[in-house]
């Protein structure tokens, strides 16, 4: 019997994988032998193969788009469609991101197959396991349709070490029929020097409880200490007292962090479902009955703005 | 002179996510046991059509699938102020998947009149986050998704289609994404602040015209949509098992230093 194939769609930016492609080729190997397919990648000199050597990949496809210009999700569904029809893979799966999904989507009906989103695990027997309602449910579900369609929750699933290989590269050029929508500028905003929300092993998010913008200086230093990003509740973004992209939650952004130190923040239900799964939950709060400190593993009843200062000076020291 | 609009809106009937929710024993959606609310992203889609519809002239339509009870729903969502809506309904849709649910859409969609449709990038109940995709994909129709801003630019001698823009967020800032007219756009929540409706807008909601398609009326067979067509099935639910109950300090004057040494004791720093 040979074993069968599974696409992963690459995701990478700026000429490096992402974090999540590593999670992605861990949890193809449950189902078969992953085969990367890389779309928008150079052709001559590319970094992305060898770093996909390094994570064990034998095999990658190389989509070529000669239209020169960028169209949102709909060349990567065409071209991960055509490839269903011509390889028969026993799964396709992408990253559970803006995109991943958007592509998800669009294959799906160019497919007719059955998908699942933001899926925290995948079993051999196909079995995808869903964290729903703001995690409070876990759901464990199959695709009965189709070429099933996997994308996964970045940061849900732990990448295992590979033995690393030199990939083989076959060029694809795939015909494209609709053109949809296009982008016509990538613009970045200044973000500093803090690492991405999504992507830190540390965040330290305020609430309404840090009071004012000034106070978010505080929040700063705190994770400026720690290696870590800063985030926020809806409370403390819709009051202004720091940008929306900085959100944590259900509207916002979802973070699986090492460690989330919570400041100020009260714990709606929308904010938990945004970092509940990070492993260790700080929580610094005057409110004895915030609805937070029931998910915390080491809570502090009291004010952030004696609680941090403290906390500072003795990472100052700790730090000589 | 600018052409007018028309600009359906996508609305979802959905449990308010701000109390606990569950799945029936038939792993669908429990709508029986809490409050049922309009989809809050769709809030924001609806007052993104009204200010188009403002400014460029048109009607806004709101479209929903759901039981008979989203009715309900929609009237609310009517006392926002838009003109008219459509409701899909029929006991054979109950269950229905993500692609299934798209369909249905796709082909209610085909017997309106539109330039636009908007609908909210995420419901909060099944938070897939894919139907705008799916609808483009279906109805051969470009899709901005994901707009935190959206504007019309009216056809003129340069163009000879009306463009949508978008400003479009992503991880390190966004995108400028465009696509000629007709299209589908999907916002979040930080398009714009909806309106609350006035006392007026509410007396005017109860009059306003809803219209009801079943599936024999989209052409579509029951056997083809809710659980019986679905591309997936669920085989388990249970309850997330509860973190273990942690330090809590009260009262403590030493507790910012206690905090480092937990973090300390745990590696973290």
């Amino acid at each position: 019997m040979t074993t069968s194939t599974v696409l992963v769609l690459v995701e990478h930016a700026a000429g490096r994988l992402a974090k999540v492609t590593g999670e992605l080729l861990t949890a193809a190997r449950a189902l078969g032998e992953p085969v990367a397919v890389l779309f928008g990648a150079p052709e001559v000199d590319d970094p992305l193969v060898a770093e996909l050597g390094t994570l064990g990949v034998g095999s990658v496809l190389r989509v070529r788009d000669a239209r020169g210009t960028t169209y949102l999700a709909t060349p990567a569904a065409e071209a991960l469609a055509q490839l269903v029809a011509q390889r028969q893979p026993s799964a396709v799966l992408l990253a559970a991101t803006a995109d991943g999904k958007e592509i998800a989507g669009r294959l799906a009906v160019l497919t007719e197959s059955g998908l699942l989103t933001d899926i925290t695990e995948l079993h051999s027997d196909g079995t995808a396991v869903q964290e729903i309602f703001a995690g409070s449910t876990i759901v464990s579900s199959h695709v009965t349709v189709g070429t099933p369609i996997y994308a996964i929750k970045p940061g849900a699933i732990a990448p295992q070490p590979t033995q690393p290989t030199t990939p083989a590269v076959e060029e694809l050029d795939v015909e494209f029929s609709v053109e949809g929508a296009q982008i016509v500028e990538e613009v970045t905003e200044p973000k500093g020097s803090r690492p991405e929300l999504t992507d830190a092993d540390v965040v330290v998010a305020g609430g309404r409880g840090v009071g004012d913008a000034e106070g978010f200086t505080l929040i700063e230093q705190l994770a400026d200490a720690l290696g870590g990003a800063v985030g926020a509740s809806r409370a403390a973004t819709d009051g202004g007292l720091y940008p929306h992209q900085f959100q944590v939650g259900q509207t916002g952004k979802t973070v699986s962090p090492r460690l989330y130190i919570a400041c100020g923040i009260s714990g709606a239900i929308q904010h938990r479902a945004g970092m509940r799964t990070a492993q260790t939950i700080v929580v610094i709060n005057a409110d004895a009955s915030s609805p937070i400190f029931e998910i915390a593993d080491f809570g502090i009843v009291g004010d952030l703005h004696t609680v941090i200062p403290q906390a500072l000076a003795a990472l100052a020291v700790r730090a000589g | 002179m600018t052409q007018p609009l028309n600009i359906v809106v996508l609305v979802k009937q959905v449990p308010d996510s701000g109390a606990p929710r569950s799945l029936s024993a038939d792993a669908t959606v429990d709508r029986e046991s809490g409050d049922l609310v309009v989809n809050e992203m769709d809030e924001y889609a609806i007052e993104e059509a009204l200010r188009l519809v403002k400014a460029h002239g048109g009607q806004v339509t709101l479209l929903t699938m759901g039981p008979e009870q989203a009715v309900q729903s929609i009237r609310k969502a009517l006392q926002l102020g838009a003109d008219a809506a459509v409701h899909v309904t029929d006991d054979a849709l109950h269950g229905s998947c993500a692609v299934k649910t798209s369909l249905v859409l796709a082909a209610a969609l085909q017997t309106l009149e539109w330039d636009l449709v908007i609908c909210g990038a995420e419901s909060t109940d099944g938070q897939l986050a894919v139907l705008s995709a799916m609808l483009s994909q279906r109805l051969g129709v470009p899709a901005l998704t994901g707009a935190r801003k959206l504007t019309i630019a009216d056809a003129d001698a340069g163009h000879a289609e009306r463009i949508g823009r978008i400003e479009r967020q992503t991880e390190t800032g966004y995108q400028l994404v465009q696509a000629t007219l007709p299209a589908i756009v999907s916002v979040w929540d930080t398009i714009n602040e909806p309106r609350y409706p006035t006392f007026r807008d509410i007396m005017a909601a109860k009059s306003k015209p809803v219209t009801t398609l079943s599936l024999v009326e989209l052409g579509i067979s029951p056997s083809d949509v809710g659980a019986k067509g679905a591309t997936s099935h669920v085989d388990d639910v249970a309850p997330r098992p509860s973190r273990e109950a942690g330090v809590i300090l009260e009262g403590d004057e030493q507790a910012g230093s206690k905090l480092v040494e937990f973090l300390v004791s745990r590696k973290l720093v």
